[in-house]
């Protein structure tokens, strides 16, 4: 076979750009960039239950707040405009905006609920992100990449539970006391509850719910025996916003004792 | 041909110098939010897309009207926009411009602008947007510069153009469609989420960019020797009539369902922007004066009368632009964020820092706008020297 100099020169550049292109594959390519630690928590669908009739003093709530911000570094600002929110409360008309009216009882509408990331089955944040920085894990947990994110917030305009906060001023100076444990983040990027993915991974539990005293539960949808499949099946439960179809994976026990107020709950 | 835009009267180097001096101003002020954040913009996490946004949609509908000259010209022969057509491709590059440097200007992470190509997601509408306003932006970029690189050696453009020009043709349709698709397919925000805001985008893009055009051709017509005819004015005159008509009627049409189905979520924005809610009412005064800006600009436009009276129609087209550059490029983005997903409502108002950056950007683009404008009435003027008579076009 002959061969010219041009000849030569293209298919030397045709094998080095598909020598090149293999190599890179490998060094970013899928492998197993996911492993699990023994005696890791393992669920197939994780989703939690906040069982109203175990918070009835704002201590209950502040808890579980705190427990979350101060472990993820989250910020405290005072300008509302400019907050950082994983986990907070809302009344009952502010959190089920459709699925309230003018007759509901007043231990109902005056108690506060808490409010975090649904963890949907359906997203639409992710559908909506350009950059895959925000992506929804087999086991459902909704994560957020902070080095991926360009910071174009169409996640927020997509989630219909104003569960993503926008760092629109540097966070760091308005964080009292780093954990060194969990990263810190810059401005520019989005950012929400995790459903403590890191710490689940590792078999630790999630903080909002080891902060509630049984108030929080979390565990697997899909194990029937789970913590959370057996509330769900005794109890009559909400989820926020369930006719825009994004399925969220927080439920709401919101049963007669929730509904009669304080006084006549027992423990 | 690019030495052409280099040489003017003082008039023109004034105009320019003061467009550099505001570019200058918003790229200062840039470099501070690049620093600080987007804290000093009035947005927040409950208005979390403002002022940016808007103009920048607006834009997107700006750039897309080009092909109001060149279905006319090219599709069916209509020789009166053949003069003109160059100039609506020079708009539409400029538009694309402030439209690229809007979204810069919005992200959070500006160095990080191309994950969107190194890790697309056909998910998502951000991905298709920027992608096809990269393809309009290079199409009318190629078509203005070729055609008048042969026109001003006194040819026709060559063969090999023609399919890109029909090319951009149904590519212009799909950069407002796709810019539509960002905010009709949120759940949860009720304003948006609407079949129609896709040709409400294009009815409204049909009517503000060829207002804008033909303003421009006004003052090419006052300030230089080529006259781009006054049959191609008129005509474009009609165009922006029919389409402000139907952009009129399609805000009624949203109108009839929100408040004839009484659904709240579809009520409640409208209430914000027009009579606001507990008080909050700081959109109020300029949506109501988008509506009366734009039924003035009607009532000047469907009389042939008052279309063809160059005053009159000055006027219209001056109210018809500000109309929609309020309504579409600010009150739409803010209504799809009040009230917010808890029904609270907040508001929004852009800081002067953020005014300041989008005069900046108005100002480049306006700059880009100049440069080409002046490229193509130098090819123009050049052609009339040449032949004082050339062809039968326009006649």
């Amino acid at each position: 076979m002959t061969m010219d100099r041009r000849g030569f020169l293209k298919l030397a550049g045709f094998i080095g750009l598909a020598a090149g292109t293999a190599c890179a594959r490998r060094v970013a390519g899928p492998g197993s960039r996911y492993t699990t630690v023994d005696g890791a928590e393992d669920a197939k669908r994780w989703a939690m239950v906040i069982d109203m009739r175990r918070f009835n003093t704002a201590e209950d709530y502040q808890r579980v707040i705190d427990a979350c911000h101060k472990a993820h570094n989250v910020p405290h600002i005072d300008n509302v405009r400019h907050e950082v929110k994983w986990i907070w409360t809302d009344t009952f008309e502010h959190t089920f905006p459709d699925q309230t009216h003018t007759r509901l009882p007043e231990a109902l509408t005056e108690r506060p609920f808490l409010l975090l990331c649904n963890q949907c089955d359906n997203p639409p944040c992710t559908r909506v992100c350009p950059t895959d920085a925000t992506y929804r894990l087999a086991d459902g947990i909704v994560a957020q990449d902070y080095h991926r994110c360009i910071g174009c917030r169409f996640c927020m305009a997509g989630c219909p539970y104003g569960a993503r906060s926008f760092n629109w001023v540097d966070p760091r100076p308005h964080v009292d006391h780093v954990n060194p444990e969990f990263p810190t983040r810059n401005i520019g990027v989005v950012e929400k509850c995790n459903f403590c993915v890191d710490r689940l991974e590792r078999g630790l539990p999630v903080r909002c719910a080891a902060a509630s005293g049984g108030g929080i539960v979390v565990g697997d949808l899909n194990d029937p025996d789970s913590e959370v499949s057996r509330l769900l099946a005794r109890h009559y439960t909400l989820t926020r916003k369930p006719q825009l179809g994004a399925r969220p994976n927080v439920f709401y026990i919101v049963d007669e004792d929730v509904v009669r107020g304080e006084e006549e709950h027992v423990g | 041909m690019l030495a052409k835009a280099l040489t003017g009267g003082p008039r023109y180097y004034a105009w320019v110098a003061l467009l550099t001096l505001l570019a200058l101003a918003g790229a200062a002020t840039y470099t501070h939010q690049y620093h600080v954040g987007l804290g000093l913009t009035g947005m927040g996490r409950d208005v979390s897309w403002g002022i940016y946004i808007g103009q920048f949609t607006f834009l997107v509908g700006v750039a897309a009207s080009a092909v109001m000259l060149v279905i006319p010209f090219y599709l069916h022969d209509y020789k009166t926009f053949g003069k003109v057509v160059v100039f609506g491709e020079i708009l539409a590059v400029a538009s694309v411009t402030m439209c690229i440097l809007f979204i810069m200007a919005d992200m959070g992470m500006p160095r990080r602008v191309l994950n969107v190509m190194l890790h697309p997601r056909p998910n998502s509408i951000l991905f298709w947007d920027a992608t096809v306003l990269t393809g309009y932006f290079t199409l009318n970029l190629l078509i203005a510069s070729v055609s008048l690189y042969y026109q001003a050696r006194g040819d026709h453009h060559p063969k090999w153009l023609n399919p890109f020009i029909y090319l951009s043709i149904p590519w212009a349709i799909s950069i407002h469609t796709v810019t539509a698709f960002l905010y009709a397919g949120l759940p949860g925000r009720h304003y948006w989420l609407t079949a129609i805001m896709a040709p409400r985008f294009l009815a409204s893009a049909f009517a503000a960019g060829p207002a804008f055009l033909l303003l421009c051709l006004l003052m090419v017509q006052r300030f230089s020797r080529f006259d781009p005819g006054d049959k191609a004015i008129r005509t474009l005159a009609k165009i922006i009539t029919y389409a402000m008509v139907t952009n009129l009627f399609f805000l009624v049409l949203e109108v009839f369902t929100a408040f004839y189905s009484q659904i709240p979520g579809h009520m409640t924005p409208f209430a914000y922007l027009f009579a606001g809610i507990d008080g909050h009412n700081l959109l109020v005064p300029f949506m109501r004066l988008s509506v009366v800006l734009g039924v003035v600009s009607v009532v000047l436009l469907v009389p042939s009368r008052t279309r063809n009276n160059p005053t009159a129609l000055v006027v219209a087209c001056v109210c018809l632009f500000f109309s929609l550059m309020l309504e579409k490029g600010f009150g739409l983005i803010v209504a799809g964020f009040v009230p917010n997903p808890l029904e609270r409502v907040v508001e929004y108002w852009p800081t002067g820092p953020e005014l300041t950056i989008v005069a900046g950007i108005w100002s480049i683009g306006l700059l880009v706008l100049t440069l080409g404008f002046k490229i193509a009435i130098a090819v123009r003027e050049h052609e009339m020297a040449v032949q004082p008579q050339p062809q039968p076009q326009g006649a």
